[in-house]
């Protein structure tokens, strides 16, 4: 189902919003605690702060907000990343970026005793921005860079590394274990608003540089040399592009802890709907990968009702059938 | 044949029985079992109280010693660090095999989710057989290697069929075992939350490596199951010799080659299952090992073995003798150093790779 049309992308950017709408509203609506939609409305016309409504304005809004938001945060810095490493495999998890951050903020809270929202969402931050330029660098020394064998595998040691630092960590304070497990796991279940508050203006940074550098990243594709003798500054571009997938990426890990196969999944789906123009697979990549997670996470209250699996468990249930299908086919390139 | 670098024994009628030896070879297995012995003797002694090595020679060879140190060596110490040394033993011959079979440096038990596999076994069994009020398990320790031998083969079973199109290639192998160890994390997570905070803690621990709180008991099962594996695995060196050849080589010379590949990989796979039983998910050791040791003395498996199981039981009793004396009186899994190590080594085997 491949899209070709100007006008027919137009409109199923829209429709895609919709659905996104429609999902968030199911998120609110549905779960352990039965609600209907007009106590949802009234929760927000007549607020009486009965249980129902709390349930909704406290526990079920944000939820919702802050999974579209950080799907699709997590959807567009796994697109960047692909782009920038020419690499079908890359994203933001798959190299080490979620590991390394969870390590700065695990550290961050057992060392120096960390524990506001802020500090966390800025350790987060430098915790993305140096494991992402590591791997960025390590993946472009010499002519050819690495190929999606190695950079996954590559990937796959640093997170392997920083995850057991966490561990050793963890194991040296057990209180803190408790505290951050299900941090650690992944969730967006129980975060205040004010958490997406604070990683807003980043997040629409990042989602603002993405957009913007669409045109420049289908340049860029046509290979370094091709783009630099079209005139355009390469370094600008990637430079551009990994502060773009620092502050999504980042963020996205502060609030919701590592929540993987976002990155490498949707934007597959997203390729496999528009092809490989950037110019609208950014776009769609924000309102797809919204809906993805949020609808993981509606899942991930029903599977083992009343008990919650973490959503970061449910999209790795999800996304790895994914993973492995594009693996299977993309021997070949690699 | 030049004797300068070949060792050559011939005994029986007619010489009918030949041994050959590369002499760097056996140098280095001296060495190396040597660094291995200095080093237990030192970590033997080593701790919260200090044992000076005589002492603790005179206690392993039932000398009379300080009933003291004798009590801090015999019960706490040295079971302690025979299963460290037979897991990293293990972990190194496991991943020796697999690169052999698989004819890639990069693959290992750890990174292909077969360690993983085993995790989620042990994690599951912790958590469905301990009795929620006294955290104690209602079923003997005994089951645990079983079940983590079950996992890394349900684990590998998964691997290799979906790896299977016309043949195990390689690279597929590797990538599908990145997708089967995100998988295993993503269960051992799921069951770790489930389960109650003090169960959690224990799985974490026992995730990242740790040979921890082993007793007599452990060990009494360990020894006759690591030594039958050592065994098997030791006969079949020329198979697996043969396999290094690469697939039309092992058709040529006459080898069931399909037959030996499967057989090879289930060992490879019961010792991994053994090791992450006792030892938990060490990562690493399967992968630095067999590397380090083919540095030394090629590729020929009858020697690269034997050294690459010496240099794996000296990482693992190193690290677990790291983690358990510099940071007292806290304790840092044994893994945890592995890891520190192993990632950048295996970072750059990927980039040296290319050139």
């Amino acid at each position: 189902m491949k899209i070709y049309t100007h006008q027919g992308k137009w409109l199923a950017l829209i429709i895609s919003i919709f659905v996104l709408i429609l999902c968030m509203l199911g998120s609110v609506l549905l779960g352990y605690t039965d609600t209907s939609i007009h106590t949802a409305i009234q929760a927000f016309s007549h607020p009486t702060g009965v249980f129902d409504q709390l349930v909704i304005t406290e526990v079920r809004l944000p939820r919702a907000l802050i999974g579209a938001a950080i799907g699709g945060a997590l959807a567009v810095a796994g697109a960047l990343m692909q782009a920038l490493t020419r690499n079908p495999m890359a994203s933001p998890d798959f190299i080490g970026v979620n590991a390394g951050a969870s390590f700065f903020i695990v550290a961050a809270m057992m060392l120096f005793s960390v524990t506001s929202l802020e500090a966390f969402l800025w350790i987060g931050l430098v915790g993305s921005a140096v494991t992402s330029l590591a791997v960025y660098l390590l993946g472009s020394v010499g002519s050819g860079g690495l190929s999606p064998l190695k950079i996954t595998l590559a990937g796959a040691a640093t997170a392997m590394l920083f995850a057991s630092m966490t561990q050793g960590l963890l194991v040296l304070d057990e209180s803190a274990l408790d505290q951050v497990m299900f941090w650690l796991a992944g969730s967006i279940e129980g975060r205040k608003l004010e958490l997406l508050q604070l990683v807003v203006p980043y997040l629409t940074i990042g989602f603002l540089i993405a957009l913007f550098l669409g045109k420049s990243i289908n340049v860029l594709q046509m290979g370094e040399d091709v783009a630099t003798g079209l005139g355009q500054k390469t370094w600008l571009v990637k430079l551009l592009g990994l502060v773009s997938i620092v502050l999504l990426a980042g963020s996205a890990v502060s609030v919701a802890g590592p929540i993987s196969f976002i990155g490498v999944m949707v934007p597959h789906i997203v390729k496999g709907l528009v092809g490989n123009d950037y110019r609208w697979l950014v776009p769609f990549s924000i309102t797809i990968g919204g809906i993805v997670l949020v609808l993981a996470d509606l899942a991930a209250r029903f599977v083992m009702m009343p008990e919650e699996v973490p959503v970061g468990v449910m999209t790795a249930l999800i996304g790895i059938p994914f993973f492995l299908a594009v693996a299977r086919r993309g021997v070949g390139k690699a | 044949m030049k004797t300068k670098r070949w060792l050559i024994i011939r005994r029986g009628k007619a010489e009918r029985v030949s041994l050959l030896f590369e002499k760097r070879s056996v140098w280095m297995i001296t060495i190396f079992s040597l660094l291995l012995i200095v080093t237990f003797l030192l970590a033997a002694g080593a701790g919260e109280v200090y044992v000076n090595p005589i002492e603790v020679g005179r206690v392993i060879f039932g000398m009379d010693a300080n009933a003291f140190s004798k009590l801090v060596v015999e019960s706490f110490r040295l079971p302690r660090m025979i299963v460290a040394v037979l897991v990293g033993t293990l972990l190194a011959i496991s991943g020796s095999i697999l690169q052999g079979v698989v004819r890639n440096p990069l693959a290992s038990p750890d990174l292909l989710g077969i360690t993983g596999g085993a995790s989620v076994a042990v994690v599951m069994f912790l958590g469905m057989f301990s009795s929620p009020k006294t955290n104690a398990l209602i079923v003997s320790i005994h089951w645990l290697p079983l079940i983590a031998i079950c996992g890394a083969l349900v684990a590998a079973f998964i691997l290799y069929s979906l790896a299977w199109k016309n043949g195990l290639s390689p690279v597929r192998l590797v990538l599908m075992g990145i997708g089967v160890w995100a998988l295993t994390k993503a269960l051992t997570t799921l069951f770790m939350v489930k389960s109650v905070i003090y169960r959690a803690s224990q799985a974490n621990v026992w995730i990242t490596g740790s040979v921890y709180g082993t007793n007599w008991d452990h060990v009494s099962v360990l020894v006759p199951v690591a030594l039958l594996l050592i065994l098997c695995i030791f006969l079949s060196v020329r198979q697996l010799n043969v396999q290094a050849f690469g697939e039309e080589i092992a058709v040529g010379l006459g080898g069931q080659v399909s037959k030996q590949r499967l057989w090879l990989l289930t060992l490879s796979t019961v010792t991994a299952g053994v090791a992450v039983a006792y030892g938990g998910g060490i990562s690493f050791v399967g992968l630095m090992a067999p590397h380090i040791a083919r540095r030394l003395v090629g590729s020929n498996y009858g020697a690269l073995l034997p050294i690459s199981a010496l240099i794996g039981g000296f990482l693992v009793l190193l690290a677990d003798t790291i983690g358990r004396t510099f940071f007292l009186p806290l304790e840092v899994p044994a893994g945890v150093f592995i890891s520190i190590l192993g990632a950048p080594y295996f970072i750059y085997l990927l980039i040296r790779e290319r050139g």
